[in-house]
């Protein structure tokens, strides 16, 4: 059979709502895109303890440490998913993390924010994670098997995520005034960089119709973004915090909270690999990965003599 | 998971499988890297059933398992699909007893 006979064939079965799962035929592009996507997504999760990890030794009560401990195994775990499932296209574990430790593949920029007081804690559960939710609640019915039974695992996480940050900020939002201030603080400088995780607007975004076409999203950046400022600007009045955009305003008759434009400028930099922590967070993962070497081969060493004795024992 | 010389020195890729509950169907739920199978089981449990998702987890190395091939779905499940008398709507019973039931 042709491939572009394939190809057709290949629609048809997204169209239909079909799964496409590893073994299946599909086109070099969608197998590309996805591991494009997924590998960026992977890592983005492992990247993304380094921010919360910060604070771990910092947490204000015994609880909050046992919590911000379970939520930053949460995210080794849902980086494991995704590289687990990525894999199943074909490309190795180690191929994928060594492109974004020495080549050029992205994660998402949020991670090259600094997490500047334990504020910074809560405002990322509730507003990164709520983010992340929005994205991977719609993920989890794209149209590649592997990637979407990851998204319904990691979803069922994320909420524990989101809940213990947005309790926490609600928390210092009715607490003394300096933490009062903390909290506002803290909203202030997340918020805008948590609209940005969503990417560029649909006409800068060049991937997004094919991705569409291809099921393997199902909303575009700037339907997603909408989705979530709706959701969180309730959020934010139920706790009294204000987001900072003079903007924001509903519009009766989208039934829409319309909002002003985002700091593209500082996007592009930061994607550039500008920000502020983009150099301490790959010298970060860089060092782990190299410092952990000798545990892996010591580890594949020990296993082979292993091996070795027991067959000699029998 | 073939074996190319860029991941030589990687960890063998393991099937992890879990039993949500006694007397319930293992599931796969994902794999894992790692040395042997007893470190493939503790791997298994710190990604996939941090939160009770298992009471019982199997592992099998990747490379032992053999699938059929998604060409050959029709040829090969073939022979099932002109045996409706295998199903129990294929017989008809009498009214009355079906009522009862």
């Amino acid at each position: 059979m042709d491939t572009e006979k394939r190809a057709e064939e290949f629609q048809q079965r997204i169209d239909a709502g079909e799964k496409i799962e590893p073994k299946d035929w599909m086109p070099e592009r969608y197998r590309k895109q996805l591991i494009r996507m997924m590998s960026q997504h992977a890592h983005s999760e492992v990247v993304g303890m380094l921010p919360e990890g910060n604070w771990i030794e910092r947490a204000p009560s015994l609880k909050r440490k046992l919590v911000l401990l379970a939520k930053v195994q949460d995210e080794a775990g849902h980086g494991l998913y995704i590289y687990s499932a990525a894999e199943t296209l074909g490309i190795s574990r180690k191929e994928m993390v060594e492109q974004y430790i020495y080549g050029d593949a992205k994660y998402s920029s949020i991670f090259n924010y600094p997490t500047l007081t334990y504020a910074d804690i809560c405002a990322i559960g509730w507003l990164v994670d709520g983010a992340a939710i929005v994205n991977q609640t719609m993920l989890a019915r794209s149209s590649y098997g592997p990637y979407s039974r990851s998204m319904v695992r990691i979803c069922k996480e994320e909420s524990f995520h989101k809940k213990q940050g947005y309790e926490m900020i609600a928390r210092m939002a009715n607490g003394t005034e300096e933490q009062q201030k903390m909290a506002q603080d803290s909203v202030n400088r997340w918020w805008w960089p948590s609209l940005m995780m969503f990417g560029p607007h649909d006409s800068d975004s060049p991937n997004s119709a094919e991705l569409i076409k291809w099921q393997v999203k199902l909303k575009t950046n700037d339907e997603l973004r909408q989705h979530f400022v709706d959701r969180t600007v309730m959020e934010a009045k139920a706790i009294g915090l204000e987001i900072p955009d003079p903007d924001l305003k509903y519009n009766e008759e989208t039934g829409h909270w319309d909002f002003g434009e985002l700091p593209w400028d500082e996007f592009w930099n930061v994607i550039k690999g500008n920000g502020i922590m983009n150099k301490e967070r790959i010298k970060t993962r860089k060092k782990a990965y190299e410092d952990g070497a000798w545990v892996r081969e010591a580890a594949t060493e020990c296993a082979r003599k292993k091996k070795l004795g027991e067959e000699k024992a029998s | 998971m073939s074996e190319n010389s860029s991941n030589k020195n990687e960890w063998p890729l393991w099937e992890v499988f879990t039993q949500p509950k006694s007397g319930k169907p293992h599931q796969h739920a994902g794999s894992v890297h790692a040395v042997d199978a007893e470190m493939a089981l503790q791997n298994a449990r710190d990604v996939y059933a941090r939160r009770n998702e298992g009471v019982n987890i199997w592992v099998v190395e990747s490379k032992h398992i053999t699938s059929s091939t998604p060409e050959d779905m029709g040829p090969f499940f073939d022979p099932a699909n002109d045996k409706p008398y295998r199903h129990p709507q294929f017989y008809s019973v009498p009214r009355a007893v079906k009522k009862r039931s």
